[in-house]
């Protein structure tokens, strides 16, 4: 069976040299807290499953800078790495791959023009394809929406793109469904409601996708505290935990949080 | 030294950098030439009749330094290619060094397997030195081998039913994981096995 992952996500800003790892809520109140590759091998030691590096900057000429961060990375950390922000065509695909990525996520590009999933799948196989989902709770307009019923009441869920800047009316459960059928590996679940809050995970949306698609759930959004992927890991069927912030500010080592899992009963993989 | 067969279908950072890490010397090989090679490592990218075509003009050489007894490691593909043939790539020949065929995942199981499982030893190897049952492995594949002698077989996995994770046969060795994504536990395998080619 295979173990349940936690991800350590760097939002990297690329406009200085060797790049920096930021956090911010909503683009407010930024913070630093460090060199990409140096927390990275910090979180790999510490015991990540993965490490998703993200291009907040995600313009043309700071993406060599990206690929930079990969190819240094890559000489100290020995998990996969995954990067995304601003992947939007094959090329940009490739040049990550080629860099030392084993996977792209893609969200924006991924929207105007779903064929992408299929062309990065069949080039590099779909697990190098995550498809980044940020959705968002709608109580209104229920109509032709896949709906579920919520503790707050009935909602859909709308995809959000440009790190949550721009909305698109797109219904986020079924495109879901439709990634996996494009050849997604898997999906990157982003409560846009949960994000930077600190409440835990939406399990409500993360139940729902988890329960719809057969590939890999990454829930996303919200955590706080190894509580939090617990009741993630224990009420849904999501694959892997992310989470930026908690690690990012020593507030809970990657080892804690898997000890935890662990005596809980949670099949996680822990390393000495 | 340790060659690295680059048949050029990815990048080989990732295996590079870990048997450096490992304490190895290793160089990536374009050409079929493996003098000086005290050990052999081809790894895994692409499907199997790609690879097997790609790898055919190393296949005289590979099996020249396997026949005076140099250790090749194969990893996932790399692994599958050492089979007679593959469900992937009906009619393509594999290098048949290990008897026996590789086959698709089982329905019911999402494919490919993706992620960490865990490890269950059949037999002591010494590419496996400080690897203990239940050890996890970073694991990417569809297809699987299927050795016609199980000894063949050093440890497996469960997924969906049990799968060859490690397959060796004299100086021949298979890895279904990838060793160079499995943190510590994988970089022992790899430091195993650049301790091997110096003896």
């Amino acid at each position: 069976m295979l173990a349940r992952r936690i991800i350590p996500c760097l939002d990297c800003d690329l406009g200085v040299p060797d790049g920096r790892v930021v956090k911010g809520i909503e683009f407010k109140q930024i913070r630093y807290a460090g060199v990409p590759w140096e927390l990275a091998t910090r979180y790999y030691e510490d015991g990540a499953d993965e490490i998703v590096f993200l291009d907040i900057t995600a313009s043309h000429e700071r993406r060599a800078t990206m690929f930079d961060v990969i190819k240094k990375t890559s000489e100290h950390v020995f998990v996969p790495l995954t990067v995304g922000g601003g992947i939007s065509s094959l090329e940009d695909a490739r040049n990550a791959f080629n860099a030392g990525a084993d996977k792209v996520t893609v969200n924006t590009a991924a929207l105007r023009r779903p064929e992408l999933i299929r062309e990065i799948s069949e080039s590099y196989g779909s697990q190098a394809v995550v498809v980044a989902i940020d959705a968002k709770r709608r109580y209104q307009d229920l109509d032709g929406r896949i709906t579920i019923n919520t503790e707050s009441g009935r909602c859909w869920f709308e995809c959000s793109c440009y790190g949550g800047r721009r909305f698109t009316g797109v219904d986020a459960l079924a495109w879901a469904r439709r990634v996996e059928e494009l050849g997604a590996g898997e999906i990157l679940l982003t409560s846009m409601d949960r994000d930077g809050t600190y409440d835990g995970f939406d399990i409500e949306l993360t139940s729902a996708v988890s329960g719809m698609v057969r590939i890999p759930v990454i829930a996303s959004g919200g955590c706080a505290s190894p509580e939090h992927m617990y009741e993630v890991f224990r009420r849904t069927g999501a694959s892997a935990a992310l989470a930026a912030s908690i690690f990012h500010f020593n507030q809970w080592s990657i080892r804690d949080c898997k000890r935890y899992l662990h005596e809980r009963g949670i099949n996680v993989r822990i390393t000495d | 030294m340790i060659a690295i067969v680059d048949y050029g279908m990815g990048n080989l950072f990732s295996i590079y950098n870990a048997l450096l890490k490992a304490g190895g010397d290793p160089e990536i090989k374009r050409e079929p030439d493996f003098a000086g090679a005290a050990g052999i490592v081809i790894p895994g990218v692409g499907s199997f009749g790609r690879c097997m075509e790609s790898l055919r003009r190393f296949q005289e050489p590979l099996e020249q330094r396997i026949a005076e007894g140099t250790p090749v490691l194969g990893i996932c593909i790399g692994m599958q290619v050492m089979m007679e043939e593959s469900e992937e790539s009906p009619g393509a020949r594999g290098f048949g060094w290990i008897p026996g065929r590789v086959v698709r995942l089982p329905e019911g199981v999402t494919v490919p397997q993706m992620g960490w499982n865990s490890l269950e030893i059949k037999r002591n190897l010494e590419l496996l030195d400080g690897i203990n049952p239940g050890d996890m492995f970073y694991f990417v594949h569809s297809y699987h081998c299927v050795p016609s002698d199980k000894t063949a077989v050093v440890a497996t996995t469960h997924y969906g039913v049990e799968i060859a994770a490690v397959v060796a046969e004299e100086n021949i060795y298979g890895t279904q994981f990838h060793p160079e994504k499995s943190g510590p536990k994988g970089l022992r395998i790899l430091e195993n096995f650049v301790r091997m080619v110096r003896c």
